[in-house]
C-alpha cells in the first residue's frame, strides 16, 4: 500500500507544479538572485577564520565532553565489526533463488574434444560447480573429465573479452555488424569466397544457422578442422563395414580389449563415456575384462592395462598386422616387434572372448584402421562391442578441405574467413603461413572469447558467450540431443556466435548481451525438426521444457545416419594395406616423436585455466609444463639427469624433426619405448596471464601423410642443450619401496581366495584373552591390537570406500574437489617447492624390478642397502597403480592429539574436523599425519599479487563456493569429506523428518568419478553401500598397522593376469600359495614381530 | 673456616684476597671495553638486527618464506629451537645439579653459564613463536579463560607441554640467576662513583645491605630455586623430546628420546659454555678463576654425555633392526645412506667420534683444542636435531609424499640472527654484570684459594685432609659463604 501512495504522489508531482509565491511564478530578478544564491546571507567565513582564539587549544568543558562523547562512540562503532563490503541484499528476491540453497541446471559441455552431459550447480545465480549429469536420467551419459569440471573457472576468466574488437580496439556491435555485412557483400560481389572455419560442430541449430547464413551469402563455405584428427576411422569403416562413420564403442560390453596406441581412458575419442563403460567390467566378482595395451608413451590406458607392451610408435601398425595374422591365420607381411609374446597372448584371449572383444587403434592411418576393423570383424565386434547404429559425430574434421582452404587463401580465392572455435595460427602445423595469409585477407572474424593467436591477427573479434551463458544444442551421437542452457546472464558485452550468423543472415537483431535471438531460433529448430522425433510429449512447450529440464532427449524414431553410408563394404585389399604400412613404418634411423594430449590441458583450449595447469599429469605427476618424455635408457645414453626435484632441474633437450625444432626439458618416463619421445600438445599459448603461459607449442611437429593429420613424426634427432629447466612435480618418488600401500592380487588368486593380496598385519602378543572375551593365539590383527578408547558414533559414522580396481587415475575428482572446496592455486614455483594445496591427490606408483619378496628376503646390512636403492628405480616397463588419497578421517587420528589448541578435533560422526579459526599454524598435525594429506597455507593465497590466479580478482572469486571458507594465511587445511554437503543433506532429510537415504549425500569427488570408484556413506546405516563394501574381502585400511583406524577404506586392486602375485605388485615372483598364506595368522614368528608396529607377517 | 687438602688443586689461582676478587670481577664493569669487544659487539648486533629483519619479513609474508613443504613441515625452526634449548641446559645443570653434587668448581662458571641459559632460552623461545602460522594468536596456547567456555587447550599435545616447560624453565632460571646476582649487584653498586650507574645498580640490587637476615633469606630462596631447577634439567628436554617421541613418524617414535635428549642437551650446553668461557676468561682476564681445571672438568662432562649420546645413536640403529618394523628400518637406513647422509655423518663424526679424544689428558687441558672441539660439538648437535627432524619427515610412510628440504635465505637469516641476539646479549652481560658469582666464590677462597692453600701448608695444615674435609663441609652446602 505505501508503495502505491508513493507512486501516486510521483505521478501527480509530474503533472502539477506548485509555487511558493508570485515571485517564483514570475521569476523576478530578486527571486532568481536569491534562488541561485544558496545562502541568503554570506557565511561568516572570514570572520570565523579571523578569530583570534582559533589558534588556541583551550577547549571548554562542554566542548571537551562533546569531543569525548563523539570519539568514544566513533571508536566503539568502528570497532564493532569489520565493515562488510559488496554484499547486496535482494530488493526483490528472485522466485527460484533462496540464499544458501543451490540450484542445479542440466546442461551440456562440448569443446570439440570432451562431450559431457552435466549438471551445473549455481549459488545465488552464479555457477560454481560442474557435476556429471544425474545418471538416473536415462537420457544422458554420466561422467566428466577434469577439463569439464574445470570449465566453470573459464567463465570467470578476467582475460575474457568484454566487448567486440576491431583491429584490437573496442567497437560497437552494430558498427561491427554493419561493416562485416558490407565486407561480406563486397566479397560476394567480387566473386570471391568466404569460409567459416570451425571445429567440429555437433549442434543442429548452429549448423542450421550457418546454413541460413550460407543462404544469404551463397559464396560462404563451411569447413571443419579437428585439431587432432580421426579422419582415418570413417574411411576404414567405410571400406571394411560399408559405413563411413565413427561408431560407438561399447567398452561396457567388451571383456577382451586391445588398444594399439589408443588412450581410450584418457584422451581418445569419446573418452568421457568410455571410462564409465570400462569400469562396468572391472569388478572381479563378475566377469572381468582383460586389457592389452601396445603403445610408445605411457598413457592412462596403458597404465590401467593388464598387459602392456612398450613398443615404438612405428611398430604399432606392425603389431596390429601380427595380431591379425595370429587371429586369421593369414600371412600379411610385417616387421617383428618386441611385443610378440603379448601379441600371441592377446590373440588367444581375444579369440576366447569372441563376440565381446574389441580392438581399438589410435593411429590416424587408414591402413592401420583397416587392419583394426578387419580384426574387429573377425572377432564379431560389429553389433556387440562396436555399434554402427549410433555413430559418433564429435569428430568431423576434413583435412583435405582445410589444406585446400589454406591454398585458396594464399591464391586469393578466399577473401573472408570467419573462425568459430578455431585457432589455426596456434594449432595448425603451418601456423606461420596461415598467419601471413590471414593478414592479407579482406575480412577476418574470430569468435574467440579470449584473445588467442588467431584472434590477434583477425580484423574483428566478436567474443562468444561462455557456454554457461549460452543456449545451444548438441547431437554427439545419433539419436541423442543435448541442450545447454544459460546458468547466468552474460557477464560481458558478448554475443553468441550463432546469433552473429543469424544477424548477418538478417534473421534477427541483437538487442543487448541478453538478446534471445538464438534461443528463439533454436526453439524453432527443435519444433520443426526434433519435436516429431518423439511421442512422449504432446505439445512442443512440454517437449521443450522437459528437454531443457533433463538436459537432453533421446530420439525414439530411427535416426538417419548423418554421414554417408554405402552399406556395402569395398573389401579392401589387406595385402595392399599391409604393404603401405610396411612402407610407411620402416625401421628408420632417428628418434620417433609422439604427440600426445594431457588429460588436463588436452588440445590447449583451456590452457589459461589455472586449475588445469596445476592439475598433475596422471602419469608423470608434473604440473605447469610440457616436456619430452624419454625412457631411462635413452636418457642415460644422452647423459641426461633422470631424477628431478625441487632443486634438481631437468636437462633441456632439442628435438629436431622434419626441419622443425622444439626445446623442452626431458623427463624420465618409465614405460616409454626406447627410441621414442613423447611431447604433449596444448602448451605454449601466447595469451593469458604471465604465469599461465608455460611450455612450448608442439603443434608445428604434427605431420600430414596422404592427407591424414598424424600425431607422430619419425626420423627426429635429439640433442642435449646446456640448459637446465626447473620442473614442478607433485610426486618425485615413484615406487612403493616394498610397502603394502596399494595392495594387489591377480584375478586367478582372487577367485581361489578372495583375501589374497589383502593380508592383514598381525602383531605378536602375550595377551591370550581380549576384552571382548575373544581368545587369541599370540597374534592380534591390527584392528584388535588397540588400546585406545573407542569414540561413540551414536548417529552417523561417515566413511568412504575407494575401489582401486575401478579407479583409472584420471583425476577428475581432483578438480571437482578444487571447485567444491575453494582449493587455491599456488603456481608453478610453489608446486616445485612441493606446496600443492590439493586436498585430494592421486598417488601414482610404478613397480620396480625389486619385488617385495626380494626386500623381505634381503639379509644383512649391505644387502638391505642395495635392495632399497634398487627399489627406488622403476622398471623399464612398469605396472602402474593409482591411489586417490585424501584425509583418511582416522578414528584414532595422530593429528588430533598433537594440536596444542584443539583446532583439529573428532566429530561424533567419525569426521576429523578442522577449525580454521582456531588454528595457530604449528604444522605439528601435518608432520604427524602418516598419509601426508594436510595442507598448510604458506602464504595468503587470495588477494595476493604473487598468486595472481583467479583468487586475486573479483571476477575469479565468483567461482568460490560460498559454503566453504577461504582459508587465511598460516592455517592448516585438508579434506573435510565435503562436510558442507553432509550438513546440507542432513538438513534436507530433517526437513522431511527422515534419515538421509544412502547415496543421497555425495562428496564432490564422488560426483566427478565416472567409474564409481569413490563411494561415500554412513557405516552406521547397515543398508548402505559403504557398509557392505567395508565388509568385503578386498577392503583394507591404508597403513592399518599404524593404528590410525581410518574411515576411508581401499579395495585391493585385482589385475586380470595369469601370473600370480606375491601379496603385492610383482608379477614375476613367487607363487599363489605364498600370497594366500598371508591371509592367516600364525607364521613368521622368527622375525622379531614382538613390537607393536611389526611389519610382521610379511616375513 | 675450614681448610681443604693441599693435595687438591686450588680452584682460585694466585694470591687472592676478598678485595682482589672484588677488583677482578668488577674490572670489566668499571673499566672501558677494548676495541675487540666493540668489533665483536658490532658484528653480533648487526647479525641480531638482520635476524630481526628476517623475522619481520617472515611474519609479514608467511611461513612460505622458509623452505618448508607439505611433507617437511618443520626443519630449521624446530632444529634451532631444540638446539638452543639444549644449549641452555648446561647453565641449569651447573647451578642446580652440580650444587647437589657439591662440585665447588661450578662457582666460577655458574653465573655466565646461567646467563647463557637465559639467553639461549630467549633464542629458543623465539622459534616456537615464529614458527606458528599465525603468531598473533599464539597466546591461544595458554590455558586462558575465554567466552567459548569449554574451548581450552589440548593437554594431550606435547607442544602444549613445551609451552609450559619452556616458560617454566625460563622463569625459574631467570629467578635463580637474578637471585644470585643481587649481592653481587650490591657489590658493584657500592663501588660505583658514577651517579646514574649507581642508581641503576641500586635498583637492580633491590636495596641489598648485606644484613644477616638478608643473607639468611637469600640462602633460603636460593635453595628453593635450586630445588626447582634440578628437576627442570631433566624435564625440559624430556618434554621437548616428547614432541617427537609421542608421534607416529618413524625415526621420531622412539622411547629412548627423553634420556638421549637430556644427555645431548648437557653435551651441547657444556660445549657452548666452553666456547663462551674460553674467550671470556682471556678477554676479561679471569684466568685465575676459570682455570684449566675447570675446563678439564667440563671436558669430562662432555665425554660422559657425548658417550651417552653415542650409545643412544647406536641403540636407535639396533632397535630399528630388532623391531622388524620396515618403516623404522628404512628410516635409519635412509638417515645413514639416503640423500641426507652427509648430515648424518657430520652428526656422527662431531658427536660420537670427536669427543672421544678427550680421553687424552692433553686434549682435555689444551685450551685451543678444547675451543675447537666445543665448536665441533655445537655443529654436531645442531645436525643431530636436523637429522632427527628432517630426515625422519622427508621420507615417512608413503613414498608418494617424499620430498627434500632446502633452506631459504630466511631460514639461514633467522638462525644467524638468533646467534647475533645471543652474542649481543652475552657481550652486554659480560660488561655490565658481575660475570662470576663473587659472593659465592669468596666463600671458597679460604678453602680453595691457591695462596691460602700455600699459607695453610706452610703452617703445617692437615695432611690427611680428605675425610676431614668432607666431614667439615657437611653443613656448608648452601649457596656459599658471603662474609667479607
Amino acid at each position: 500500500m505505501p508503495l502505491l501512495i508513493l507512486s501516486l504522489r510521483n505521478h501527480m508531482s509530474n503533472q502539477k507544479v506548485y509555487w511558493k509565491g508570485l515571485e517564483e511564478l514570475h521569476e523576478t530578478p530578486d527571486f532568481v538572485q536569491s534562488r541561485d544564491n544558496e545562502f541568503v546571507e554570506p557565511l561568516p567565513m572570514e570572520e570565523f577564520l579571523g578569530k583570534e582564539d582559533l589558534g588556541q587549544t583551550k577547549t571548554g568543558r562542554r566542548d571537551f565532553l562533546k569531543f569525548l562523547g563523539f570519539s568514544v562512540t566513533a571508536a566503539a562503532v568502528a570497532a564493532c565489526e569489520t565493515p562488510i563490503t559488496k554484499a547486496l541484499p535482494y530488493v526483490v528476491k528472485p522466485e527460484n533463488i533462496t540464499p544458501g540453497v543451490p540450484n542445479y541446471y542440466a546442461s551440456t559441455f562440448f569443446d570439440d574434444d570432451d562431450f559431457a552431459n552435466i549438471l551445473v550447480k549455481t549459488r545465488e545465480g552464479r555457477p560454481v560447480l560442474i557435476e556429471g549429469a544425474n545418471p538416473e536420467t536415462k537420457e544422458v551419459r554420466a561422467g566428466i573429465s577434469a577439463k569439464v569440471s574445470a570449465s566453470v573457472l573459464g567463465l570467470y576468466d578476467n582475460k575474457r573479452l568484454k566487448d567486440a574488437l576491431k583491429a584490437g580496439q573496442p567497437v560497437a556491435w552494430t558498427t561491427a555488424d554493419k561493416e562485416i555485412g558490407d565486407k561480406l557483400a563486397a566479397i560476394a560481389t567480387a566473386g570471391k569466397k568466404t569460409v567459416v572455419l570451425t571445429s567440429t560442430i555437433i549442434s543442429p541449430s548452429t549448423k542450421k544457422a550457418i546454413a541460413d547464413f550460407q543462404t544469404k551469402f551463397t559464396n560462404v563455405e563451411h569447413i571443419t578442422h579437428d585439431v587432432v584428427s580421426y579422419s582415418a576411422l570413417p574411411k576404414a569403416n567405410a571400406a571394411v563395414f560399408g559405413k563411413a562413420v565413427i561408431p560407438t564403442y561399447r567398452f561396457d560390453k567388451a571383456l577382451a580389449i586391445a588398444s594399439f596406441g589408443a588412450d581410450f581412458l584418457g584422451t581418445w575419442l569419446d573418452h568421457n563415456s568410455y571410462e564409465g563403460q570400462f569400469s562396468v567390467n572391472r569388478n572381479p566378482k563378475k566377469e572381468m575384462s582383460r586389457v592389452f595395451a601396445f603403445e610408445a608413451v605411457m598413457s592412462l590406458t596403458g597404465a590401467n592395462a593388464d598387459y602392456r607392451s612398450a613398443i615404438k610408435q612405428s611398430q604399432i601398425a606392425h603389431a596390429l598386422i601380427a595380431l591379425y595374422n595370429k587371429l586369421s591365420g593369414a600371412n600379411l607381411a610385417a616387421a617383428n616387434t618386441p611385443a610378440e609374446a603379448n601379441i600371441a597372448k592377446c590373440a588367444e584371449y581375444l579369440k576366447s572372448k569372441k563376440g565381446s572383444a574389441l580392438v581399438v587403434c589410435g593411429l590416424n592411418d587408414v591402413n592401420a584402421q583397416i587392419i583394426t576393423a578387419e580384426i574387429n570383424k573377425l572377432l564379431g565386434a560389429e553389433g556387440s562391442t562396436i555399434d554402427f547404429s549410433t555413430p559418433l559425430y564429435t569428430k568431423q574434421g576434413d583435412e583435405a578441405k582445410v589444406e585446400q582452404l589454406f591454398k585458396d587463401i594464399a591464391s586469393g580465392t578466399v577473401e573472408g574467413l570467419i573462425l568459430y572455435n578455431a585457432n589455426p595460427v596456434y594449432n595448425h602445423p603451418n601456423a606461420e603461413k596461415i598467419k601471413a595469409a590471414i593478414a592479407k585477407m579482406k575480412l577476418t572474424v574470430s569468435f574467440a572469447s579470449c584473445l588467442d593467436e588467431t584472434a590477434e591477427v583477425s580484423g574483428y573479434v566478436l567474443p562468444d558467450h561462455h557456454y554457461l551463458e549460452s543456449w545451444n544444442d548438441y547431437n554427439p551421437y545419433a539419436g541423442h540431443y543435448a541442450i545447454s542452457q544459460p546458468t547466468i546472464h552474460p557477464l560481458f558485452n558478448t554475443r553468441q556466435a550463432q546469433e552473429s550468423f543469424l544477424v548477418w543472415a538478417g534473421l534477427g537483431v541483437r538487442s543487448d548481451k541478453n538478446s534471445t535471438v538464438y534461443r528463439e531460433y533454436m526453439k524453432q529448430v527443435w519444433n520443426t525438426s526434433l519435436f516429431g522425433k518423439q511421442s512422449k510429449y504432446l505439445t512442443f512447450d512440454d517437449f521443450w521444457n522437459y528437454s531443457v529440464h533433463d538436459g537432453a532427449f533421446t530420439s525414439t524414431s530411427t535416426e538417419a545416419v548423418a554421414a554417408p553410408s554405402t552399406g556395402v563394404a569395398t573389401l579392401p585389399n589387406l595385402n595392399d594395406a599391409a604393404a603401405k604400412i610396411n612402407a610407411t613404418y620402416k625401421a628408420g634411423s632417428g628418434v620417433e616423436v609422439v604427440l600426445y594430449q594431457k588429460l588436463g590441458i588436452g588440445t590447449g583450449n583451456q590452457a589459461n585455466n589455472p586449475w588445469l595447469q596445476e592439475f598433475p599429469d596422471p602419469i608423470s605427476r608434473v604440473t605447469w609444463d610440457n616436456y619430452v618424455t624419454m625412457s631411462l635408457a635413452d636418457m642415460n645414453e644422452l647423459g641426461l639427469e633422470t631424477i628431478y626435484g625441487q632443486e634438481r632441474p631437468a636437462n633441456v633437450v632439442k628435438v629436431t624433426v622434419n626441419g622443425k625444432t622444439i626445446e623442452l626439458p626431458a623427463v624420465a618416463s618409465p614405460g616409454q619405448a626406447n627410441g621414442t619421445v613423447g611431447i604433449a600438445i596444448g602448451y605454449g599459448r601466447k595469451f593469458g596471464k604471465g604465469d599461465e603461459l608455460v611450455g612450448k607449442n608442439a603443434y608445428p611437429l604434427l605431420t600430414s601423410v596422404e592427407g591424414e593429420s598424424r600425431t607422430y613424426a619419425f626420423g627426429a634427432s635429439i640433442e642435449k642443450t646446456g640448459e637446465m629447466y626447473a620442473i614442478a612435480s607433485t610426486q618425485t618418488s615413484h615406487t612403493m619401496m616394498g610397502r603394502d600401500i596399494v595392495k594387489e592380487t591377480s584375478l586367478g588368486q582372487f577367485k581361489t581366495n578372495p583375501l589374497s593380496g589383502n593380508h592383514k598385519h598381525t602383531f605378536h602378543t602375550s595377551i591370550t584373552k581380549l576384552k571382548n572375551g575373544k581368545e587369541t593365539h599370540g597374534h592380534l590383527s591390527a584392528d584388535e591390537a588397540d588400546f585406545w578408547k573407542k569414540f561413540d558414533r551414536p548417529n552417523h559414522n561417515w566413511g568412504m570406500s575407494i575401489d582401486l580396481n575401478a579407479c583409472t587415475g584420471c583425476g577428475s575428482c581432483v578438480i571437482a574437489c578444487h571447485a567444491e572446496n575453494n582449493v587455491p592455486v599456488v603456481g608453478k614455483d610453489e608446486i616445485r617447492r612441493v606446496r600443492d594445496m590439493h586436498w585430494l591427490r592421486i598417488d601414482r606408483y610404478y613397480t620396480s624390478d625389486t619385488s617385495n619378496q626380494m626386500i623381505d628376503d634381503a639379509k644383512g646390512l649391505s644387502a638391505n642397502l642395495s635392495i632399497y636403492n634398487k627399489a627406488e628405480v622403476p622398471s623399464d616397463n612398469p605396472q602402474v597403480v593409482f591411489q586417490p588419497i585424501m584425509c583418511q578421517h582416522c578414528s584414532q587420528a595422530p593429528c588430533e592429539t598433537v594440536c596444542p589448541v584443539l583446532a583439529t578435533t573428532h566429530s561424533n560422526e567419525g569426521l576429523n574436523q578442522m577449525t580454521y579459526n582456531r588454528c595457530i599454524g604449528t604444522r605439528y598435525c601435518a608432520n604427524n599425519c602418516p598419509y601426508k594429506v594436510r595442507r598448510f597455507n604458506w602464504f595468503k593465497y587470495h588477494d595476493n599479487e604473487k598468486f595472481d590466479f583467479y583468487m586475486n580478482d573479483d571476477l575469479g572469486k565468483m567461482v568460490l563456493n560460498p559454503d566453504v571458507t577461504v582459508r587465511s594465511r598460516g592455517v592448516m587445511e585438508k579434506c573435510s569429506m565435503c562436510v558442507q554437503r553432509i550438513q546440507y543433506g542432513k538438513l534436507e532429510a530433517k526437513k522431511e523428518n527422515r534419515r538421509p537415504i544412502d547415496g543421497e549425500i555425495k562428496t564432490a569427488c564422488q560426483t566427478a568419478c565416472s567409474s564409481n570408484a569413490i563411494i561415500f556413506g554412513d557405516y552406521n546405516d547397515e543398508t548402505s553401500l559403504v557398509h557392505s563394501l567395508r565388509g568385503e574381502e578386498r577392503s583394507y585400511a591404508l597403513l592399518e598397522e599404524v593404528g590410525t583406524e581410518p574411515n576411508v577404506f581401499y579395495h585391493v586392486k585385482v589385475r586380470n593376469v595369469d601370473e600370480a602375485y606375491y601379496h603385492g605388485h610383482e608379477a614375476s615372483h613367487a607363487g599363489g600359495e605364498h600370497g594366500d598364506a598371508h591371509g592367516e595368522a600364525g607364521h613368521g614368528d622368527a622375525h622379531g614381530e614382538a613390537k607393536t608396529e611389526g611389519h610382521g607377517a610379511a616375513h | 673456616m675450614h681448610g681443604e687438602s693441599i693435595y687438591r688443586k686450588p680452584l682460585i689461582l694466585g694470591d687472592k684476597t676478598y678485595h682482589q676478587i672484588t677488583e677482578d670481577i668488577c674490572a670489566p664493569i668499571e673499566g672501558r671495553a677494548n676495541k675487540l669487544w666493540y668489533l665483536v659487539f658490532t658484528m653480533a648486533a648487526i647479525a641480531a638486527l638482520w635476524g630481526v629483519g628476517c623475522i619481520s619479513y617472515l611474519i609479514g609474508n608467511g611461513i612460505g618464506t622458509w623452505g618448508l613443504n607439505r611433507t617437511v613441515n618443520w626443519a630449521w625452526d624446530i632444529t634451532n629451537f631444540v638446539w638452543w634449548v639444549g644449549i641452555g641446559h648446561a647453565g641449569t645443570l651447573i647451578s642446580a645439579v652440580l650444587l647437589l653434587f657439591r662440585q665447588r668448581w661450578r662457582m666460577a662458571v655458574n653465573r655466565s653459564a646461567e646467563a647463557m641459559t637465559i639467553f639461549a632460552v630467549v633464542c629458543a623461545g623465539l622459534f616456537p613463536l615464529m614458527h606458528m602460522g599465525r603468531i598473533w594468536v599464539g597466546y591461544w596456547t595458554l590455558p586462558l579463560p575465554n567466552q567459548f567456555g569449554s574451548l581450552w587447550v589440548n593437554f594431550n599435545s606435547p607442544l602444549l607441554w613445551d609451552v609450559f616447560a619452556i616458560s617454566t624453565y625460563f622463569s625459574v632460571s631467570l629467578g635463580f640467576w637474578y637471585t644470585g646476582l643481587i649481592p653481587d649487584f650490591a657489590m658493584v653498586r657500592d663501588r660505583q662513583s658514577v651517579k646514574w650507574m649507581r642508581n641503576i645498580y641500586k635498583i637492580t640490587s633491590f636495596g641489598w645491605s648485606g644484613t644477616a637476615k638478608q643473607w639468611q633469606r637469600f640462602e633460603e630462596v636460593s635453595l628453593v630455586l635450586a630445588g626447582m631447577s634440578t628437576p627442570l634439567v631433566l624435564s625440559v628436554h624430556t618434554i621437548v623430546s616428547f614432541d617427537f617421541a609421542t608421534s607416529v613418524i618413524p625415526g621420531w617414535h622412539t622411547t629412548i628420546f627423553p634420556p638421549y635428549f637430556v644427555a645431548g642437551a648437557i653435551f651441547s650446553g657444556f660445549a657452548m659454555v666452553l666456547t663462551l668461557l674460553l674467550v671470556m676468561r682471556k678477554v676479561l682476564k679471569l684466568e685465575d678463576y676459570i682455570t684449566i681445571g675447570h675446563v678439564e672438568s667440563m671436558n669430562k662432562v662432555i665425554i660422559t654425555t657425548g658417550s651417552i649420546v653415542g650409545v643412544a645413536y647406536i641403540t636407535e640403529l639396533f632397535v630399528a633392526w630388532y623391531s622388524g618394523v620396515m618403516y623404522e628400518q628404512y628410516a635409519f637406513l635412509n638417515r645413514a645412506t639416503g640423500p641426507y647422509l652427509w648430515a648424518y655423518w657430520i652428526m656422527m663424526g662431531c658427536n660420537v667420534i670427536s669427543p672421544q679424544v678427550f680421553w687424552i689428558k692433553w686434549a682435555r687441558t689444551n685450551l685451543i683444542f678444547t675451543f675447537f672441539m666445543s665448536l665441533v660439538i655445537n655443529v654436531g648437535m645442531w645436525f643431530e636435531r636436523f637429522v632427527i627432524i628432517v630426515t625422519s619427515l622427508h621420507r615417512d610412510y608413503l613414498p608418494s609424499s617424499w620430498t627434500m628440504f632446502y633452506p631459504t635465505w630466511v631460514d639461514v637469516g633467522i638462525f644467524v640472527g638468533t646467534l647475533g641476539i645471543f652474542f649481543t646479549l652475552f657481550l652486554l652481560f659480560s660488561r655490565t654484570f658481575p660475570v662470576i658469582a663473587a659472593a659465592e666464590l669468596k666463600s671458597i677462597l679460604k678453602i680453595s684459594g691457591e695462596g691460602q692453600k700455600r699459607e695453610f701448608a706452610a703452617h703445617g695444615g692437615f695432611e690427611h685432609g680428605h675425610g676431614h674435609d668432607d666431614h667439615g663441609h657437611a653443613h656448608h652446602t648452601s649457596e656459599g659463604g658471603h662474609h667479607e
